[in-house]
Protein backbone atom coordinates (compact mmCIF):
# COMPACT_ATOMS: atom_id res chain seq x y z
CA UNK A 1 0.00 0.00 0.00
CA UNK A 2 1.12 3.52 -0.72
CA UNK A 3 0.03 6.40 1.49
CA UNK A 4 0.74 8.89 -1.32
CA UNK A 5 -1.60 7.15 -3.74
CA UNK A 6 -4.30 6.55 -1.12
CA UNK A 7 -4.37 10.23 -0.14
CA UNK A 8 -4.29 11.32 -3.79
CA UNK A 9 -7.24 9.02 -4.50
CA UNK A 10 -9.26 10.33 -1.54
CA UNK A 11 -8.57 13.91 -2.67
CA UNK A 12 -9.57 13.07 -6.21
CA UNK A 13 -12.87 11.48 -5.12
CA UNK A 14 -13.65 14.55 -2.97
CA UNK A 15 -12.73 16.87 -5.86
CA UNK A 16 -15.20 14.97 -8.07
CA UNK A 17 -17.89 15.43 -5.41
CA UNK A 18 -17.10 19.14 -5.12
CA UNK A 19 -17.99 19.56 -8.80
CA UNK A 20 -21.37 17.99 -8.10
CA UNK A 21 -23.07 20.41 -5.70
CA UNK A 22 -26.44 18.75 -5.98
CA UNK A 23 -25.17 15.35 -4.85
CA UNK A 24 -23.31 16.89 -1.91
CA UNK A 25 -26.44 18.78 -0.88
CA UNK A 26 -28.53 15.63 -1.13
CA UNK A 27 -26.05 13.58 0.90
CA UNK A 28 -26.02 16.13 3.70
CA UNK A 29 -29.56 17.53 3.65
CA UNK A 30 -31.74 14.50 2.86
CA UNK A 31 -30.98 12.59 6.11
CA UNK A 32 -31.80 15.75 8.09
CA UNK A 33 -35.07 16.22 6.23
CA UNK A 34 -36.06 12.58 6.73
CA UNK A 35 -35.33 12.75 10.45
CA UNK A 36 -37.38 15.93 10.72
CA UNK A 37 -40.22 14.32 8.81
CA UNK A 38 -40.22 11.35 11.18
CA UNK A 39 -40.08 13.58 14.23
CA UNK A 40 -43.10 15.40 12.85
CA UNK A 41 -45.00 12.18 12.00
CA UNK A 42 -44.65 10.95 15.59
CA UNK A 43 -45.04 14.43 17.02
CA UNK A 44 -41.71 14.11 18.84
CA UNK A 45 -43.26 11.53 21.19
CA UNK A 46 -41.98 8.22 22.66
CA UNK A 47 -41.98 6.40 19.28
CA UNK A 48 -39.61 9.05 17.91
CA UNK A 49 -37.34 8.53 20.90
CA UNK A 50 -37.38 4.77 20.27
CA UNK A 51 -36.64 4.75 16.53
CA UNK A 52 -34.64 7.97 16.16
CA UNK A 53 -31.23 6.46 17.07
CA UNK A 54 -31.77 3.46 14.77
CA UNK A 55 -32.47 5.81 11.89
CA UNK A 56 -29.25 7.68 12.66
CA UNK A 57 -27.56 4.37 11.83
CA UNK A 58 -29.69 3.42 8.83
CA UNK A 59 -29.72 6.62 6.76
CA UNK A 60 -25.94 7.02 6.39
CA UNK A 61 -25.66 3.29 5.59
CA UNK A 62 -28.20 3.55 2.75
CA UNK A 63 -26.99 6.80 1.27
CA UNK A 64 -23.31 5.85 1.30
CA UNK A 65 -24.15 2.49 -0.25
CA UNK A 66 -25.88 4.17 -3.17
CA UNK A 67 -23.28 6.86 -3.75
CA UNK A 68 -20.32 4.50 -3.50
CA UNK A 69 -21.76 1.75 -5.67
CA UNK A 70 -22.53 4.20 -8.48
CA UNK A 71 -19.18 6.00 -8.16
CA UNK A 72 -17.24 2.73 -8.40
CA UNK A 73 -19.39 1.44 -11.23
CA UNK A 74 -18.52 4.60 -13.15
CA UNK A 75 -14.85 4.01 -12.42
CA UNK A 76 -15.18 0.53 -13.89
CA UNK A 77 -17.19 1.51 -16.97
CA UNK A 78 -15.25 4.68 -17.91
CA UNK A 79 -11.98 2.79 -18.34
CA UNK A 80 -10.26 4.76 -15.59
CA UNK A 81 -10.16 1.66 -13.38
CA UNK A 82 -8.28 -0.29 -16.07
CA UNK A 83 -5.95 2.67 -16.53
CA UNK A 84 -5.25 2.97 -12.79
CA UNK A 85 -4.61 -0.77 -12.48
CA UNK A 86 -2.06 -0.56 -15.31
CA UNK A 87 -0.25 2.06 -13.20
CA UNK A 88 1.58 1.47 -9.89
CA UNK A 89 -1.78 1.56 -8.07
CA UNK A 90 -2.47 -1.02 -5.36
CA UNK A 91 -6.02 -2.35 -5.13
CA UNK A 92 -6.18 -1.35 -1.48
CA UNK A 93 -4.87 2.14 -2.32
CA UNK A 94 -7.95 2.62 -4.45
CA UNK A 95 -10.46 1.07 -2.04
CA UNK A 96 -9.09 2.78 1.05
CA UNK A 97 -8.91 6.06 -0.87
CA UNK A 98 -12.62 5.78 -1.62
CA UNK A 99 -13.38 4.79 1.99
CA UNK A 100 -11.43 7.78 3.35
CA UNK A 101 -13.16 10.24 1.02
CA UNK A 102 -16.69 8.99 1.65
CA UNK A 103 -15.83 8.49 5.33
CA UNK A 104 -15.03 12.20 5.53
CA UNK A 105 -18.42 13.01 4.01
CA UNK A 106 -20.01 10.57 6.46
CA UNK A 107 -18.50 12.45 9.41
CA UNK A 108 -20.07 15.70 8.21
CA UNK A 109 -23.34 13.91 7.53
CA UNK A 110 -23.37 12.30 11.01
CA UNK A 111 -22.56 15.62 12.70
CA UNK A 112 -25.40 17.37 10.89
CA UNK A 113 -28.02 14.63 11.32
CA UNK A 114 -26.93 13.77 14.87
CA UNK A 115 -26.73 17.42 15.88
CA UNK A 116 -30.21 18.01 14.52
CA UNK A 117 -31.73 14.93 16.20
CA UNK A 118 -30.12 15.47 19.59
CA UNK A 119 -30.53 19.26 19.54
CA UNK A 120 -33.60 20.89 17.97
CA UNK A 121 -35.53 17.61 17.60
CA UNK A 122 -34.91 16.76 21.28
CA UNK A 123 -34.05 13.07 20.84
CA UNK A 124 -33.78 11.63 24.34
CA UNK A 125 -30.74 9.38 24.80
CA UNK A 126 -28.98 8.22 27.97
CA UNK A 127 -25.55 7.55 26.44
CA UNK A 128 -22.98 10.11 25.30
CA UNK A 129 -23.61 11.81 21.96
CA UNK A 130 -20.16 10.99 20.56
CA UNK A 131 -20.85 7.27 20.72
CA UNK A 132 -24.02 7.72 18.66
CA UNK A 133 -22.18 9.82 16.12
CA UNK A 134 -19.28 7.35 16.03
CA UNK A 135 -21.65 4.46 15.32
CA UNK A 136 -23.35 6.51 12.59
CA UNK A 137 -19.97 7.10 10.89
CA UNK A 138 -19.06 3.41 11.10
CA UNK A 139 -22.39 2.53 9.50
CA UNK A 140 -21.66 4.94 6.69
CA UNK A 141 -18.34 3.14 6.16
CA UNK A 142 -20.19 -0.17 6.15
CA UNK A 143 -22.36 1.25 3.37
CA UNK A 144 -19.22 2.34 1.48
CA UNK A 145 -17.69 -1.13 1.75
CA UNK A 146 -20.90 -2.87 0.65
CA UNK A 147 -21.27 -0.44 -2.27
CA UNK A 148 -17.68 -1.03 -3.43
CA UNK A 149 -18.21 -4.78 -3.37
CA UNK A 150 -21.63 -4.79 -5.03
CA UNK A 151 -20.55 -2.54 -7.91
CA UNK A 152 -18.53 -5.47 -9.26
CA UNK A 153 -21.74 -7.40 -9.91
CA UNK A 154 -23.61 -4.68 -11.74
CA UNK A 155 -23.19 -3.98 -15.42
CA UNK A 156 -25.14 -0.73 -15.41
CA UNK A 157 -26.40 2.00 -13.11
CA UNK A 158 -29.90 0.53 -13.48
CA UNK A 159 -28.69 -2.72 -11.94
CA UNK A 160 -26.80 -0.98 -9.16
CA UNK A 161 -29.90 0.90 -8.06
CA UNK A 162 -31.79 -2.42 -7.96
CA UNK A 163 -29.30 -3.74 -5.41
CA UNK A 164 -30.72 -1.23 -2.96
CA UNK A 165 -34.11 -2.98 -2.51
CA UNK A 166 -32.38 -6.37 -2.82
CA UNK A 167 -29.66 -5.89 -0.22
CA UNK A 168 -30.60 -2.92 1.94
CA UNK A 169 -34.36 -3.18 2.50
CA UNK A 170 -34.23 -6.75 3.96
CA UNK A 171 -31.63 -5.54 6.44
CA UNK A 172 -33.87 -2.61 7.25
CA UNK A 173 -36.87 -4.91 7.85
CA UNK A 174 -34.91 -7.34 10.03
CA UNK A 175 -32.64 -5.00 11.99
CA UNK A 176 -35.02 -4.66 14.93
CA UNK A 177 -36.45 -1.30 14.01
CA UNK A 178 -39.96 -2.54 13.19
CA UNK A 179 -40.10 -5.54 15.54
CA UNK A 180 -37.46 -6.20 18.22
CA UNK A 181 -35.11 -8.90 16.94
CA UNK A 182 -35.92 -11.18 19.91
CA UNK A 183 -39.59 -11.21 18.88
CA UNK A 184 -38.98 -12.13 15.24
CA UNK A 185 -39.91 -15.66 14.03
CA UNK A 186 -36.96 -18.00 14.68
CA UNK A 187 -35.83 -18.23 11.07
CA UNK A 188 -35.92 -14.46 10.58
CA UNK A 189 -34.19 -13.89 13.88
CA UNK A 190 -31.40 -16.24 12.77
CA UNK A 191 -31.09 -14.37 9.48
CA UNK A 192 -30.97 -11.04 11.27
CA UNK A 193 -28.07 -12.43 13.33
CA UNK A 194 -25.85 -12.53 10.22
CA UNK A 195 -26.79 -9.11 8.83
CA UNK A 196 -24.45 -6.25 9.72
CA UNK A 197 -27.14 -3.57 10.06
CA UNK A 198 -28.70 -5.55 12.97
CA UNK A 199 -25.56 -4.98 15.03
CA UNK A 200 -25.42 -1.32 14.12
CA UNK A 201 -28.98 -0.84 15.34
CA UNK A 202 -28.27 -2.93 18.48
CA UNK A 203 -25.36 -0.63 19.26
CA UNK A 204 -27.53 2.44 18.77
CA UNK A 205 -30.21 1.02 21.08
CA UNK A 206 -27.62 0.28 23.77
CA UNK A 207 -26.21 3.81 23.48
CA UNK A 208 -29.74 5.14 23.75
CA UNK A 209 -30.72 3.21 26.89
CA UNK A 210 -27.54 3.13 28.95
CA UNK A 211 -25.57 6.06 30.34
CA UNK A 212 -22.45 3.91 30.13
CA UNK A 213 -23.15 1.77 27.07
CA UNK A 214 -21.06 -1.28 26.23
CA UNK A 215 -21.09 -1.30 22.44
CA UNK A 216 -17.64 -2.67 21.67
CA UNK A 217 -18.87 -6.12 20.66
CA UNK A 218 -21.38 -4.68 18.19
CA UNK A 219 -18.89 -2.14 16.86
CA UNK A 220 -16.31 -4.87 16.36
CA UNK A 221 -18.81 -6.87 14.32
CA UNK A 222 -19.77 -3.85 12.16
CA UNK A 223 -16.10 -2.97 11.54
CA UNK A 224 -15.36 -6.64 10.81
CA UNK A 225 -18.10 -6.73 8.18
CA UNK A 226 -16.81 -3.49 6.63
CA UNK A 227 -13.22 -4.78 6.44
CA UNK A 228 -14.37 -8.15 5.11
CA UNK A 229 -16.42 -6.48 2.37
CA UNK A 230 -13.48 -4.23 1.46
CA UNK A 231 -11.25 -7.30 1.15
CA UNK A 232 -13.87 -9.02 -1.04
CA UNK A 233 -14.13 -5.81 -3.05
CA UNK A 234 -10.37 -5.94 -3.67
CA UNK A 235 -10.70 -9.42 -5.18
CA UNK A 236 -13.18 -8.06 -7.74
CA UNK A 237 -10.61 -5.58 -9.10
CA UNK A 238 -8.86 -7.45 -11.89
CA UNK A 239 -5.76 -6.19 -13.64
CA UNK A 240 -6.27 -8.57 -16.55
CA UNK A 241 -9.62 -8.91 -18.27
CA UNK A 242 -10.84 -10.76 -21.35
CA UNK B 1 -8.15 -13.73 -31.54
CA UNK B 2 -4.48 -13.37 -32.44
CA UNK B 3 -2.94 -16.29 -34.22
CA UNK B 4 0.57 -17.49 -35.02
CA UNK B 5 2.19 -14.33 -33.86
CA UNK B 6 5.82 -13.40 -33.59
CA UNK B 7 6.74 -9.76 -33.34
CA UNK B 8 9.72 -7.86 -31.99
CA UNK B 9 9.57 -4.14 -31.37
CA UNK B 10 13.10 -2.70 -31.09
CA UNK B 11 13.66 -0.02 -28.44
CA UNK B 12 13.75 3.66 -29.43
CA UNK B 13 11.58 3.22 -32.53
CA UNK B 14 8.16 4.33 -33.67
CA UNK B 15 6.19 1.36 -34.91
CA UNK B 16 2.82 1.75 -36.57
CA UNK B 17 0.26 -0.96 -36.02
CA UNK B 18 -2.13 -0.82 -38.94
CA UNK B 19 -5.15 -2.77 -39.96
CA UNK B 20 -8.91 -2.48 -40.32
CA UNK B 21 -11.26 -2.41 -37.31
CA UNK B 22 -11.46 -5.83 -35.70
CA UNK B 23 -8.06 -6.92 -36.99
CA UNK B 24 -6.70 -7.45 -33.46
CA UNK B 25 -4.74 -4.23 -32.99
CA UNK B 26 -6.31 -3.44 -29.62
CA UNK B 27 -6.01 -7.02 -28.38
CA UNK B 28 -2.31 -7.05 -29.27
CA UNK B 29 -1.80 -3.73 -27.49
CA UNK B 30 -3.70 -4.91 -24.42
CA UNK B 31 -1.53 -8.04 -24.33
CA UNK B 32 1.61 -5.90 -24.44
CA UNK B 33 0.38 -3.66 -21.63
CA UNK B 34 -0.63 -6.74 -19.64
CA UNK B 35 -4.32 -6.07 -19.20
CA UNK B 36 -5.45 -8.82 -21.59
CA UNK B 37 -6.04 -12.38 -20.44
CA UNK B 38 -3.83 -14.51 -22.66
CA UNK B 39 -4.81 -18.07 -23.61
CA UNK B 40 -1.37 -19.10 -24.86
CA UNK B 41 1.96 -17.57 -25.75
CA UNK B 42 4.22 -15.13 -23.99
CA UNK B 43 4.74 -11.40 -24.21
CA UNK B 44 7.92 -9.81 -22.97
CA UNK B 45 8.22 -6.07 -22.44
CA UNK B 46 11.49 -4.27 -21.60
CA UNK B 47 12.94 -7.64 -20.60
CA UNK B 48 10.11 -8.52 -18.22
CA UNK B 49 6.89 -10.49 -18.65
CA UNK B 50 4.09 -8.14 -19.79
CA UNK B 51 2.07 -6.72 -16.91
CA UNK B 52 4.84 -7.19 -14.31
CA UNK B 53 4.47 -4.82 -11.36
CA UNK B 54 7.74 -3.00 -12.05
CA UNK B 55 6.61 -2.20 -15.61
CA UNK B 56 3.59 -0.22 -14.42
CA UNK B 57 5.46 3.07 -14.24
CA UNK B 58 7.63 2.36 -17.31
CA UNK B 59 4.86 1.51 -19.77
CA UNK B 60 2.01 3.87 -20.54
CA UNK B 61 -1.13 3.01 -22.38
CA UNK B 62 -3.92 4.98 -24.03
CA UNK B 63 -7.13 3.18 -24.89
CA UNK B 64 -9.37 4.20 -27.78
CA UNK B 65 -12.09 5.43 -25.44
CA UNK B 66 -10.72 8.36 -23.40
CA UNK B 67 -10.12 7.09 -19.85
CA UNK B 68 -10.31 10.25 -17.77
CA UNK B 69 -12.66 11.60 -15.12
CA UNK B 70 -15.30 13.72 -16.80
CA UNK B 71 -16.28 15.36 -13.52
CA UNK B 72 -12.78 16.81 -12.96
CA UNK B 73 -10.95 19.57 -14.79
CA UNK B 74 -8.09 18.70 -17.16
CA UNK B 75 -5.57 19.89 -14.58
CA UNK B 76 -7.20 17.93 -11.74
CA UNK B 77 -7.18 14.78 -13.88
CA UNK B 78 -3.51 15.14 -14.70
CA UNK B 79 -2.50 16.06 -11.17
CA UNK B 80 -4.17 12.92 -9.86
CA UNK B 81 -2.55 10.59 -12.40
CA UNK B 82 0.80 12.33 -11.81
CA UNK B 83 0.44 11.60 -8.08
CA UNK B 84 -0.33 7.95 -8.78
CA UNK B 85 2.72 7.69 -11.07
CA UNK B 86 4.88 9.73 -8.67
CA UNK B 87 5.71 12.01 -11.60
CA UNK B 88 7.13 15.48 -10.88
CA UNK B 89 4.49 18.22 -10.43
CA UNK B 90 5.91 20.22 -13.36
CA UNK B 91 4.89 17.37 -15.67
CA UNK B 92 1.27 18.46 -15.46
CA UNK B 93 1.91 21.76 -17.23
CA UNK B 94 4.37 20.17 -19.66
CA UNK B 95 1.90 17.56 -20.92
CA UNK B 96 -0.98 20.06 -21.12
CA UNK B 97 1.24 22.09 -23.43
CA UNK B 98 2.31 19.04 -25.42
CA UNK B 99 -1.29 18.18 -26.31
CA UNK B 100 -2.15 21.84 -26.91
CA UNK B 101 -4.82 22.24 -24.23
CA UNK B 102 -3.36 25.16 -22.24
CA UNK B 103 -6.40 27.34 -22.84
CA UNK B 104 -8.75 24.65 -21.54
CA UNK B 105 -6.67 23.44 -18.57
CA UNK B 106 -9.22 24.46 -15.95
CA UNK B 107 -12.26 23.33 -17.88
CA UNK B 108 -14.29 20.33 -16.78
CA UNK B 109 -13.49 17.32 -18.99
CA UNK B 110 -17.22 16.72 -19.48
CA UNK B 111 -17.45 20.02 -21.38
CA UNK B 112 -14.67 19.20 -23.87
CA UNK B 113 -15.14 17.99 -27.44
CA UNK B 114 -14.36 14.38 -28.30
CA UNK B 115 -11.00 15.27 -29.82
CA UNK B 116 -10.01 17.36 -26.81
CA UNK B 117 -11.04 14.57 -24.45
CA UNK B 118 -8.88 12.02 -26.25
CA UNK B 119 -5.96 14.46 -26.03
CA UNK B 120 -6.43 14.64 -22.24
CA UNK B 121 -6.28 10.85 -22.21
CA UNK B 122 -3.10 11.00 -24.30
CA UNK B 123 -1.62 13.63 -21.95
CA UNK B 124 -1.98 11.19 -19.04
CA UNK B 125 0.22 8.73 -20.93
CA UNK B 126 2.94 11.38 -21.34
CA UNK B 127 3.30 11.92 -17.57
CA UNK B 128 6.59 10.79 -16.07
CA UNK B 129 9.11 9.34 -18.49
CA UNK B 130 7.57 6.15 -19.85
CA UNK B 131 10.01 3.96 -21.79
CA UNK B 132 7.25 2.34 -23.83
CA UNK B 133 4.13 4.15 -25.02
CA UNK B 134 1.30 2.03 -26.36
CA UNK B 135 -1.17 4.34 -28.06
CA UNK B 136 -4.41 2.91 -29.45
CA UNK B 137 -5.64 5.19 -32.26
CA UNK B 138 -4.51 8.42 -30.55
CA UNK B 139 -5.17 10.63 -33.58
CA UNK B 140 -8.62 9.39 -34.54
CA UNK B 141 -11.10 12.21 -35.05
CA UNK B 142 -8.51 14.97 -34.90
CA UNK B 143 -8.05 17.68 -37.48
CA UNK B 144 -5.03 17.39 -39.84
CA UNK B 145 -3.02 20.16 -38.18
CA UNK B 146 -3.32 18.58 -34.78
CA UNK B 147 -2.56 15.13 -36.19
CA UNK B 148 0.61 16.49 -37.75
CA UNK B 149 1.63 18.05 -34.42
CA UNK B 150 0.99 14.88 -32.47
CA UNK B 151 3.03 12.78 -34.92
CA UNK B 152 5.86 15.27 -34.53
CA UNK B 153 5.57 14.79 -30.78
CA UNK B 154 5.67 11.00 -31.18
CA UNK B 155 8.84 11.26 -33.31
CA UNK B 156 10.38 13.57 -30.72
CA UNK B 157 9.64 11.03 -27.95
CA UNK B 158 11.22 8.25 -30.03
CA UNK B 159 14.25 10.45 -30.73
CA UNK B 160 14.58 10.95 -26.97
CA UNK B 161 14.85 7.18 -26.57
CA UNK B 162 11.27 6.05 -25.91
CA UNK B 163 9.69 3.18 -27.82
CA UNK B 164 6.29 3.86 -29.34
CA UNK B 165 3.67 1.52 -30.67
CA UNK B 166 0.89 3.50 -32.33
CA UNK B 167 -2.18 1.94 -33.91
CA UNK B 168 -4.31 3.37 -36.65
CA UNK B 169 -6.88 2.16 -39.13
CA UNK B 170 -6.02 5.07 -41.42
CA UNK B 171 -3.45 3.81 -43.88
CA UNK B 172 -2.07 7.23 -44.77
CA UNK B 173 -0.69 7.47 -41.24
CA UNK B 174 1.67 4.69 -42.28
CA UNK B 175 4.06 7.10 -43.92
CA UNK B 176 4.71 8.69 -40.53
CA UNK B 177 6.08 5.48 -38.99
CA UNK B 178 9.59 4.09 -39.30
CA UNK B 179 8.24 0.62 -39.21
CA UNK B 180 4.89 -0.88 -40.10
CA UNK B 181 3.07 -3.87 -38.76
CA UNK B 182 0.02 -4.79 -40.81
CA UNK B 183 -2.65 -6.89 -39.17
CA UNK B 184 -5.72 -8.53 -40.59
CA UNK B 185 -8.14 -10.86 -38.78
CA UNK B 186 -5.66 -11.54 -36.04
CA UNK B 187 -2.85 -12.53 -38.40
CA UNK B 188 0.37 -10.70 -39.18
CA UNK B 189 0.38 -9.59 -42.83
CA UNK B 190 3.61 -7.66 -42.87
CA UNK B 191 6.31 -6.28 -40.60
CA UNK B 192 8.56 -3.95 -42.53
CA UNK B 193 9.55 -0.35 -43.25
CA UNK B 194 7.32 1.53 -45.68
CA UNK B 195 9.89 1.88 -48.54
CA UNK B 196 10.79 -1.79 -48.34
CA UNK B 197 7.12 -2.78 -48.17
CA UNK B 198 6.30 -0.73 -51.27
CA UNK B 199 9.25 -2.22 -53.11
CA UNK B 200 8.25 -5.79 -52.19
CA UNK B 201 4.67 -5.37 -53.24
CA UNK B 202 5.34 -3.05 -56.19
CA UNK B 203 2.62 -0.66 -54.98
CA UNK B 204 2.61 3.16 -54.71
CA UNK B 205 1.24 3.57 -51.15
CA UNK B 206 0.47 1.76 -47.92
CA UNK B 207 -3.20 1.24 -48.72
CA UNK B 208 -2.38 -0.44 -52.05
CA UNK B 209 0.29 -2.52 -50.34
CA UNK B 210 -2.21 -3.67 -47.75
CA UNK B 211 -4.77 -4.65 -50.39
CA UNK B 212 -2.08 -6.46 -52.34
CA UNK B 213 -1.06 -8.45 -49.26
CA UNK B 214 -4.67 -9.27 -48.40
CA UNK B 215 -5.36 -10.66 -51.85
CA UNK B 216 -2.09 -12.58 -51.80
CA UNK B 217 -3.02 -14.09 -48.40
CA UNK B 218 -6.44 -15.22 -49.61
CA UNK B 219 -5.25 -16.54 -53.02
CA UNK B 220 -1.78 -17.91 -52.39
Amino acid sequence: MSLRITIATARRVLAQLMHDHRTVAMMLVVPCLLLTLLWWVYDGGPVWDRIGPALLAIFPFMIMFLVTSIATLRERSSGTLERLLSMPMGKLDLLVGYAVAFGAVAVVQALLAGGLALGPLGLDVAGPAWILLGIAVLDALLGVALGLFVSAFAASEFQVVQFMPALIIPQFLLCGLLVPRSELPDVLSAISDVLPLSYAVDAMREAQLSADPSVWAEITIVVGFALGLLALGATTLRRRTA
Amino acid sequence: MLDGFDLDVPPGTLTGLLGPSGSGKSTLMRAIVGVQKIAAGSVEVLGRPAGAAELRSRVSYVTQAPSVYRDLTIRQNLRYFADVLNAPGADVDRVIEQVDLVRHADQLAANLSGGQLSRVSLAVALLGTPELLVLDEPTVGLDPVLRQELWQLFHQLAADGATLLVSSHVMDEAERCERLVLLREGALLADDSLPSLLEHTGTPDAEQAFLHLVSKASHP
